[in-house]
């Protein structure tokens, strides 16, 4: 329905929110629905998180529901993984998927492989979450992209929300999902507020997971991205419609199961593909697109060899300008994007 | 040498007499348990005289009238740490739990020998850690606390296997890799699962975060259960060991640490691998209690004392069990090449626990030596069957290879080793 001064009432009813307040209340919402889910992590109740993404549970919940653990990864980890183990639902916390590294035992070994080796037995619904990738000068230790490595084992899922639709919905899903996910966040992207669909706002609202969207229909290349770098994508693309060339920027929104064929049947329309990860290059998400793409219908219609952007080879700088030029910008996009049509 | 000519014989007539499952297997097995040094008394078994019936061993076929019906036994009392009291320094016994405990360990006993003697055969791969030698521990502990109640261990995990409730047909046939095993033969010796049983988890020291998250489920739905969770020497030096036992006595979860202390990590003796080997103390702020593994009694009466402890919201406690085991470290490992056959030997003979607990019970006279006997052809009997059954169960079918990626999902695609094989996952 339309009001006399043209404006919509859809969109007065649309709202904006930031991605960490989409997760904060995805998270209120599933402790809300299901008495078995809790919390633990470092600082996510009385500090209200490292990121202030739990803020407000504990003064809602307790101590019961949202509990701060010790440094102490490997250990809490392996708590979170038997507790799932024994009939609850817990969200395990790591203040960065840096820290993961010490607990990754337990998330592949204990989580990932434990239905298969018991046939079916003992299942583990636990969700593994927190910041991924590089963030803003916090170097080398503190910037890597886990996507790849997690995305590399059977019995996992991984997610990747971009935008705060996607965290909310993909949140949902994940906690309501009956096996380990990972859940892999964005630091710098937890402030950036993001107008919410209507359908969003209801309490049961998910987004299944293995299922990519396509951002913006286009028909000259195909622009595959997750997390951040969707947004990059998306804005490539506005500057190169400026000059005729009409980019489909696909959403991945799951590493793993990957969604394949939304990508195969992009690229049979557009002939061109072009990757864009925050990640480093060997053995990343966007090599295994390429592996996947050759060994499926779409190699056929391809008119030029797939073109990965992602981050540069090497440990993450301190400084600024090097920082910068360690990861793909929107100008690297559209130079590859270029390249590939041979434009 | 005498000793040798008896057994022969002993073997012989048991292969000619009409008692029991004796078969050319059983044989073999007695010979490579002599081969590894059998207990004197053992030896010296006369054959059964009288034709066996199979009778379970709460029911006895002699009058009960002519057995003690319970007895107090005084125990060896534990060393104790952070703690005023400890587990009763008596317990009482009854003929029926004597038997049960009795029938537990020697299941455990042969469960282990027959696996050593697949093994060989070829028949189970990969590793295979026997337990035979810590019977008492996986008996005594499970007498103390129900079904309802948790338990996590480690790859040393047959016996807890089966007092958890896996029958023996179930084991053997997941150590052999066939359809009819527990794990569907996806997972093998270490990991195998029950309810209220976690395994089976092959990663040194991983089993003791997760049994503390166990018990934190028990203590967050309010359900008064415990979770005892295992672990060994070598694992007692892992730092995740420290972090749970941090988080576990903060947060008062209702875990009972045990370290089954059986002297030697692999091949690396305790005095070389930890600077303190009193692992009853190793949880600093939680209390301790030193048991002797060796004897079923003491284990029941200190896991009782430890459930106790735990129910009351006291929060964790460690329980440190000196045990000892008789195989190698697994199967690949002949175990005598950092300790001496003597000293197995002398285990075996002074320290059996299969033995303490039926001459216990012969010289209380809670028991006769043909009961006993009866039991023991039972268990032979029992065991052979399920190793039967195991060789001949047929192999998991391809078509399930991919099977239990994820649970509760739509059937789903997976990749083979090539493009072209796309293979089939339900959940």
């Amino acid at each position: 329905m339309d009001l006399s001064v043209g404006i919509k009432i859809s969109d007065w009813l649309k709202s904006s929110v930031t991605v960490r307040d989409a997760l904060n209340q995805a998270m209120d919402e599933e402790l809300e629905r299901d008495e078995r889910v809790f919390l633990m992590g470092e600082e996510v109740a009385q500090y209200d998180g490292a990121y202030k993404v739990s803020r407000g549970l504990w003064k809602k919940y307790g101590d019961k529901r949202i509990i701060d653990t010790p440094i102490s990864e490997m250990g809490f980890a392996g708590i979170a993984v038997g507790s799932a183990m024994a009939g609850l639902r817990p969200i395990c916390e790591f203040m960065t998927f840096n820290f993961s590294m010490q607990a990754i035992d337990q998330v592949i070994n204990s989580a990932a492989k434990t239905y298969y080796m018991s046939a079916g037995l003992q299942s583990v619904p636990i969700v593994f979450r927190g910041p991924n990738g590089a963030s803003a000068g916090v170097a080398a230790q503190h910037s890597q992209c886990f996507a790849a490595w997690y995305a590399h084992c059977p019995g996992l899922k991984v997610v990747s929300p971009w935008n705060s639709e996607d965290a909310r919905g993909l949140l949902k899903a994940a906690i309501r999902d009956d096996n380990p996910v990972v859940f892999l966040e964005n630091e710098l992207m937890y402030g950036v507020p993001f107008e919410m669909s209507e359908e969003s706002n209801s309490k049961d609202f998910v987004i299944p997971i293995g299922k990519a969207k396509i951002e913006r229909q286009g028909t000259h290349v195909t622009l595959v991205s997750h997390s951040r770098y969707v947004g990059h994508c998306l804005d490539a693309a506005a500057v190169l419609a400026k000059e005729g060339i009409e980019c489909e920027v696909i959403n991945l929104r799951t590493i793993r199961p990957m969604d394949v064929d939304t990508i195969e049947g992009s690229v049979m329309k557009t002939n061109h593909l072009v990757t864009v990860e925050g990640g480093w290059p060997q053995f990343g998400v966007g090599a295994e697109i390429c592996a996947k793409i050759m060994e499926g219908p779409a190699f056929n219609y391809l008119d030029a060899p797939v073109t990965r952007v992602t981050g540069v080879d090497i440990p993450m700088p301190y400084a600024k300008i090097l920082e910068d030029n360690s990861v793909p910008q929107i100008k690297d996009i559209i130079f590859s994007v270029k390249k590939t049509l041979n434009v | 040498m005498r000793s040798a000519l008896s057994f022969l014989s002993n073997a012989l007539s048991r292969i000619s007499g009409s008692a029991g499952a004796q078969t050319v297997s059983e044989l073999l097995i007695d010979l490579s348990e002599y081969a590894s040094l059998m207990t004197p008394s053992e030896l010296t078994e006369a054959p059964p005289t009288c034709a066996a019936s199979l009778v379970s061993p709460a029911v006895a076929s002699q009058p009960l009238a002519e057995f003690n019906a319970q007895v107090t036994f005084d125990l060896k009392p534990c060393e104790l740490y952070l703690l005023e009291t400890g587990p009763a320094h008596t317990t009482q016994l009854t003929r029926k739990e004597g038997l049960q405990l009795y029938q537990t360990m020697q299941t455990l006993r042969r469960l282990e020998l027959k696996a050593d003697q697949l093994y060989k055969q070829k028949v189970v791969r990969g590793f295979c850690h026997l337990y035979d030698g810590q019977e008492a521990c996986a008996a005594g502990i499970e007498a103390a606390i129900s079904r309802s109640d948790h338990v996590i261990t480690a790859y040393r995990a047959h016996g807890f296997t089966y007092t958890r409730g896996v029958s023996l047909k179930q084991i053997f046939t997941e150590l052999t890799g066939r359809r009819g095993g527990v794990a569907k033969g996806k997972g093998g010796s270490m990991h195998m699962y029950a309810p209220h049983f976690y395994g089976g988890n092959g990663i040194v020291g991983a089993q003791v975060p997760l049994g503390a998250g166990i018990a934190l489920a028990c203590q967050y739905q309010g359900n008064q259960q415990v979770c005892v969770t295992l672990y060994g020497d070598g694992a007692a030096n892992q730092g995740q060991v420290f972090e749970a036992f941090n988080m576990a006595s903060l947060w008062k979860l209702p875990v009972i640490f045990v370290c089954e202390n059986n002297r030697y990590g692999m091949g690396t003796p305790v005095e070389r691998s930890a600077a303190s080997t009193s692992y009853y103390t190793r949880g600093h702020f939680i209390p301790g209690i030193r048991v002797d593994g060796m004897d079923v009694l003491c284990v029941r009466e200190a896991t009782r004392f430890a459930a106790d402890h735990c129910r009351a919201e006291k929060g964790p406690i460690l329980m440190e069990l000196q045990t000892y085991r008789y195989h190698g470290h697994s199967m690949s490992d002949p175990g005598i090449s950092y300790r001496s056959r003597e000293e197995i030997l002398e285990v075996r003979s002074k320290s059996d626990p299969i033995s303490l607990l039926r001459e216990r019970m012969l010289s209380n006279n809670m028991a006769s030596a043909e009961e006993f006997k009866e039991v023991d052809t039972m268990i032979r009997r029992e065991v052979e069957e399920a190793a039967q059954f195991s060789c001949s169960d047929p192999e998991p079918p391809l078509s399930e290879l991919c099977d239990h990626i994820y649970s509760n999902e739509p059937p789903m695609e997976v990749r083979g080793t090539h493009p072209w094989s796309k293979l089939r996952s339900i959940s």
